[in-house]
């Protein structure tokens, strides 16, 4: 395999897949071809180890006991764990951002231990939040409004190493101020859509930084026509 | 006249009076089709009618994601070799849509009731099921019907509460089988179907699933496939007897072959003869519209209903035989789902180098997946002025629920 070509690891898609959100690791694939940049997406199944080697994580969003043997798998074969000190760039998304962080707690209130990738707790709120959702990014981290579909029980407490992604306008998030989280490379976020294909701008950036380099913008016309209804729903 | 249903109390009379007025009125005002507004009236005025007006009837209830009203009708079909049947037609298929199918055939023996995965505890608890049919289970409108584990649930405590009634279950879907793994009386079809992205751990103690070939077994408990009744093969299935029967169904697709066995062995265990089932529900053909043609300045236009990433997936498989051009209508109101998430679970890159239209309200969401897809495609959010705008010949029409739903009103009008 050519040293050149980005690998975007696409994590236990068979248990954390429920939300199509698989369609973030072919956002950034595409963008990345489109450009000339080689990129290929690498599932890694259950049963599967995981490889320290990939360029890009992408873990998407499952139902509770999905999600229980997702964490264990990970916590088992922790090549993950091993890219993140090697400065790999990681998106968790929704169920990502519950086993990512030290512990997450269920209904039922059993609290189980996270991937402690991210200083945060995480435990089952009142109602599910279910809806679209709009927040501005936090510290210029992009261009452009965060835009996304949430639906998720978890409320979500980040301690002082991790920043939030964004702050919430429309919908709930973690707490119905601050939305997702940020530690070094490692980008979490309660959003579907999913939420790459929603947001060209995020997608870029992670693209930024897996490869170095910065990356000129793509024109597509439905994605910046999709965005502006989407952002327009919301408001 | 000891096969006809139990006299009404006053109370449900009334009601069902009342309800059938309603539809009536509604469907003179050109208010809707009235599958349902009466029922929830009858229902307001006696909140048990479902009880009563199911009360000496021979009820089966028909209950998954995908099929449901296609095999509602087949069975319903086999099951008029018997009597009359008293069924929900047009996919009206909560409580009220059942009152009202009911109140309109007060004297038929015989229900068959298509039932939402959601209201299923209810029905099933009001109208004591003879027969309740479970065809499959899969990511459908997370938002609004909630995740599959929960619907698996819900309905396990349900069937395993059943008394006398008889479970028609794919073995082939994981979550049917642990639905109806408990149930003290089941007929096992094996359909050859199965949306397996749902089920990669067991729904009841989460360790992994395993499959080999058509066999499938839970990794941590005893949950596995059941050793089938009844099999569907190529074009025909096999019976219990072991009979093979082809099935020559009018409607196209592996999946309507599936729906056609899980019919007829429902069919069976309500007292239909298996040639008698067989014979009519062959012969069903537009299921409120659903794979009917129509005719618009010399283009032939199929319709097809898709509402989630199994139908969809399915649906594509159907339409690849032939390599006609597509319009694809999506939109997401709060009966589709709100949440379009799922359009990435789809795959749409089965349709590259074909002519595609994305179509519906929410057109511009498709034609970003059809643009990551990499499926030329324009949109027009009309689907009917989309059908105008491919060349002329057969076009095939795949909507999702409410999109289908107004895209057949609307052609049914012009014709």
């Amino acid at each position: 395999m050519s040293e050149s070509t980005i690998q975007i690891a696409l994590v236990l898609p068979d248990l954390l897949g429920t939300y199509g959100d698989f369609g973030n690791a072919v956002v950034l694939e595409k963008r990345m071809t489109w450009r000339g940049i080689k990129a290929e997406i690498v599932p890694i199944n259950y049963g599967e180890p995981v490889p320290d080697s990939c360029d890009i994580y992408v873990v998407g969003g499952g139902e509770d006991t999905a999600q229980t043997l997702a964490v264990k798998h990970l916590r088992e074969h922790p090549g993950l764990q091993r890219a993140v000190t090697k400065n790999a760039v990681v998106l968790g998304v929704c169920a990502g951002i519950q086993i990512f962080g030290e512990s997450f707690t269920r209904a039922d209130n059993v609290t189980h231990p996270g991937m402690g990738l991210i200083d945060s707790t995480s435990h089952a709120g009142g109602s599910r939040a279910i809806g679209e959702v709009l927040a501005e990014p936090a510290d210029g981290l992009f261009e452009g409004v965060l835009s996304g579909f949430e639906n998720h029980q978890g409320r979500t407490v980040l301690g002082p190493a991790a920043r939030p992604l964004a702050h919430v306008k429309v919908g709930t998030g973690n707490d119905g101020s601050v939305e997702g989280a940020v530690q070094g490379r490692i980008v979490c976020t309660y959003l579907h859509g999913p939420v790459l294909p929603r947001n060209p701008q995020l997608a870029d950036l992670l693209i930024e930084w897996a490869t170095g380099t910065k990356v000129a913008p793509l024109d597509l016309p439905a994605v910046t026509a999709m965005r502006a209804e989407r952002v327009r729903a919301a408001s | 006249m000891n096969d006809s249903p139990a006299r009404l109390p006053l109370r449900t009379a009334a009601a069902v009076k009342l309800g059938n007025l309603s539809s009536s009125l509604s469907q003179k005002m050109g208010l809707g089709a009235g599958g349902m507004i009466g029922g929830r009236v009858a229902l307001k005025l006696d909140p048990q009618a479902l009880n009563r007006l199911t009360q000496g009837r021979k009820v089966a209830v028909v209950t998954g994601t995908n099929g449901k009203t296609t095999s509602t009708m087949m069975l319903a079909r086999a099951v008029g070799a018997l009597g009359e049947v008293a069924t929900n037609h047009s996919g009206a298929n909560m409580p009220d849509g059942h009152v009202t199918a009911l109140s309109k055939q007060p004297d038929a023996p015989y229900a068959v009731l298509e039932c939402d995965e959601g209201y299923f505890p209810a029905v099933a608890g009001a109208s004591n099921p003879a027969v309740a049919v479970i065809l499959n289970l899969s990511r459908d409108q997370l938002d609004r019907v909630g995740e599959v584990r929960t619907i698996e649930r819900s309905l396990r405590d349900t069937v395993t509460k059943l008394q006398n009634c008889t479970i028609i279950a794919n073995c082939d879907d994981v979550m049917v089988t642990s639905a109806a793994w408990n149930a003290s009386k089941v007929i096992w079809v094996a359909t050859g179907t199965g949306w397996h992205h749902d089920s990669a751990s067991c729904p009841r103690c989460g360790n992994p699933i395993r499959w080999q070939g058509e066999h499938w077994h839970c990794t941590g408990c005893d949950l596995a496939r059941p050793h089938p009744n009844w099999i569907t093969a190529d074009e025909s299935m096999i019976t219990p007897e072991h009979q093979k029967l082809e099935l020559r169904l009018t409607l196209p697709g592996k999946f309507n072959q599936a729906n056609a066995v899980m019919a007829s062995a429902a069919a069976h265990a309500m007292g239909v003869r298996t040639e008698d089932a067989v014979a009519r529900l062959r012969g069903v053909s537009n299921v409120s519209g659903r794979y009917r043609t129509i005719q618009r300045n010399g283009r032939s236009a199929r319709l097809l209903l898709s509402k989630n990433p199994a139908g969809w997936s399915e649906t594509l498989t159907v339409v690849k035989e032939a390599n006609h051009p597509a319009v694809l209508v999506i939109n997401a109101q709060e009966a589709d789902g709100r949440d379009l998430s799922w359009l990435w679970d789809v795959p749409f890159e089965r349709l590259q180098g074909r002519t595609v239209i994305a179509s519906g309200e929410r057109a511009t969401d498709l034609a970003v997946r059809l643009t990551y897809a990499e499926v030329q495609h324009t949109i027009v959010p009309d689907p009917l002025k989309a059908i105008d705008q491919m060349p002329q010949g057969a076009v095939e029409v795949i909507a999702n629920y409410t999109a289908f739903r107004d895209l057949n009103a609307r052609a049914a009008a012009d014709e």
